[in-house]
């Protein structure tokens, strides 16, 4: 078990360090949610006064929702990581020494949580800052955000990297991303209150887990008094995800290791 | 005892019925270095892959360094070092971050890790680069790279999967040196897939010939040559009558062996230059029309054509190899030992 945290952590340092030498990288995958959370934002300020909407300030309603999306986003690219290592034969290269094969995996799924984190303390600054939010929920109700998208990203990542081991093709990789993403985040309630939506699509939404994370860090950060069964409830089914997730990894890791 | 390397009877199927290696077998002694050679697509890189354990055999056992590879995968993992084809240095970092990482997964840290990564840097000419990110290095740079990856942990047995395969002539020699020098200096066994037959005749002190997943000529260098007495002779034809120039060939006294592949008719005999003038009085008289003919002395390609019935190029080619680069040096290497005698264009 040691072994395993050792190695993941090398894995992930180098894969940390990899992105350290990029910072433009990090402020490309800040692009986007600045883009929703100002842009977007500003534009459909005035959705709050829609009759029954939830929340009176659309900056306090957005910001937990741009929060875990940007981890959704991002966490679907983890895959390209390992598409890369295989492509180049580092991936044999590191399966052939005594390395944790767990810690292969873990690795990118470590640092996309620590990218996880910068994003959303970002993220949650700029709405405080420049969208004019405020965030009754404090530090507390922050964490559980960020814990929510490190959650999800998490799982979202393991599932990359699984796809990216089993089709070992860009293309394919690229093109499910881009093609599941966005509608899972219309499908969830991160832009509308879904009381206010046609119902089919707040059905659809209980089974998503960017809705769980939505609604665990909206409840935690947005609300005077948070009801922390409906919080720790998607937190939890969040976690299931997550080992879920990892499970299919190794199990595409194992068939990539059969089929070589 | 002494045995390195032992694979028996490796048979190993990939999905859609493609038999990959249908019954390997070999020992390589400790110590020495063994050669597979091959064209591509023969075998080599998958009997390589069941014994660095990132692949399984269907069928057949293999033990590297005493242990099993099936029921002691760690252990095989701990005695061994492996350069596959590709360079797997990772671009995004430094030449010696690359070494301290690989260091680490082995459990090596701290000063003996550090101490070892600068003497592989040295030894590799890398210490002035050490620092700098693997992506700028050139070709041979990124291979020395690779090859001192695969030595940071002291491994038994080191494997080379085509260890000069894409690398410039000149660069290909040096790294025939550092190669040898290793095998001398740190008693290591060496297991290297080439389909360059010089190079196995330049490193390998025992070699297997691999053909379509089989093993058809085992044996050092010296050995496989000496099975064949005397010299190639090869007649490039200008046209068809391929059967008839055959058949003629056959007839001429002290010519043995005729094999023809494609429109080539490889033969041969005792005093090579000598013959040539009856093999090409023999096929004017069938009225065949010639555009060449060569005469070499034995080397590895001869003990290739006689085991598998086609010349190394031929093969390669057929196997539709990625690099040409392969075809181009083993042509090269062809015409530099031949050049005993060229008479061309008769008629």
């Amino acid at each position: 078990m040691a072994i395993v945290l050792q190695h993941s952590w090398f894995m992930a340092s180098r894969w940390l360090r990899a992105l350290l030498r990029q910072p433009a990288w990090i402020v490309v995958t800040l692009v986007q949610p600045v883009i929703w959370l100002l842009l977007f934002g500003a534009l459909f300020k005035s959705i709050v006064n829609l009759p029954g909407f939830a929340s009176d300030n659309y900056a306090d309603f957005l910001t937990p929702g741009i929060v875990v999306m940007t981890a959704l986003f991002s966490a679907g690219w983890s895959g390209m990581g390992i598409l890369q290592d295989y492509e180049r034969g580092i991936l044999d290269r590191f399966l052939v020494t005594p390395s944790s094969r767990i810690a292969l995996l873990a690795g990118p799924l470590v640092q996309q949580a620590i990218v996880t984190i910068v994003q959303s303390l970002i993220i949650i600054g700029l709405g405080l800052a420049v969208a004019g939010a405020s965030f009754p929920g404090g530090v507390p109700g922050a964490l559980v955000v960020i814990v929510a998208a490190i959650l999800l990203g998490m799982a979202i990542g393991a599932l990359s990297n699984a796809l990216a081991l089993v089709v070992r093709k860009e293309e394919t990789v690229i093109a499910t991303v881009t093609s599941l993403t966005l509608p899972l985040s219309f499908l969830s309630g991160t832009f509308m209150d879904l009381n206010l939506a046609p119902s089919w699509i707040a059905d659809v939404a209980k089974f998503n887990p960017l809705q769980w994370a939505v609604v665990a860090g909206r409840e935690a950060l947005t609300s005077p008094d948070p009801d922390w069964g409906v919080v720790l409830s998607r937190l939890g089914l969040l976690a299931l995800l997550l080992i879920a997730c990892f499970a299919v990894a190794t199990r595409a890791f194992w068939a990539y290791q059969r089929a070589a | 005892m002494n045995a390195a390397i032992e694979a028996e009877s490796l048979v190993k199927t990939y999905p859609g019925g493609v038999r990959a290696l249908d019954g390997v077998s070999f020992r390589v002694a400790a110590g020495t270095i063994f050669g597979l050679l091959g064209p591509n697509g023969a075998g080599k890189s998958t009997t390589v892959k069941i014994l660095t354990t990132l692949s399984r055999a269907d069928e057949g056992t293999a033990r590297v360094a005493g242990l099993d590879v099936v029921r002691d995968p760690v252990a095989v993992r701990r005695a061994i070092g492996v350069v596959g084809q590709k360079n797997a240095v990772d671009g995004e970092a430094t030449g010696r971050e690359n070494l301290l990482l690989q260091g680490r997964l082995y459990g090596l840290g701290g000063r003996t890790l550090s101490a070892r990564v600068d003497d592989l840097l040295e030894r590799f000419r890398l210490a002035d680069a050490a620092d700098r990110f693997a992506k700028g290095y050139s070709g041979g740079m990124q291979r020395r790279l690779d090859v001192a990856l695969g030595l940071v942990a002291r491994p038994q047995v080191l494997f080379l999967d085509e260890p000069t395969t894409g690398l410039d002539p000149e660069v290909r020699v040096a790294m025939w040196d550092e190669i040898s020098a290793l095998a001398r200096e740190e008693g290591l066994t060496i297991l290297l897939t080439t389909h360059y037959l010089e190079e196995a005749d330049q490193l390998a002190s025992q070699l297997a010939i691999v053909d379509r997943g089989r093993i058809v000529a085992e044996g050092s260098p010296e050995q496989l040559k000496a099975e064949l007495r005397g010299d190639r002779i090869s007649v490039e034809l200008d046209a068809d009558g391929a059967a008839s120039a055959h058949a003629a060939l056959a007839r001429v006294a002290g010519v043995r062996e005729v094999v023809l592949d494609g429109r080539l008719l490889h033969a041969r005999a005792d005093q090579g230059a000598r013959a040539v003038p009856a093999v090409l009085a023999a096929l004017e008289s069938e009225g065949v029309s010639v555009a060449a003919v060569t005469v070499a002395r034995a080397s590895l390609d001869d003990v290739y054509l006689r085991h598998t019935g086609r010349t190394f190029e031929s093969a390669d080619a057929g196997h539709g190899g990625p690099d040409g680069d392969g075809a181009a040096a083993a042509a090269a290497s062809a015409a530099k030992a031949a050049a005993e005698t060229t008479a061309s264009g008769s008629r």
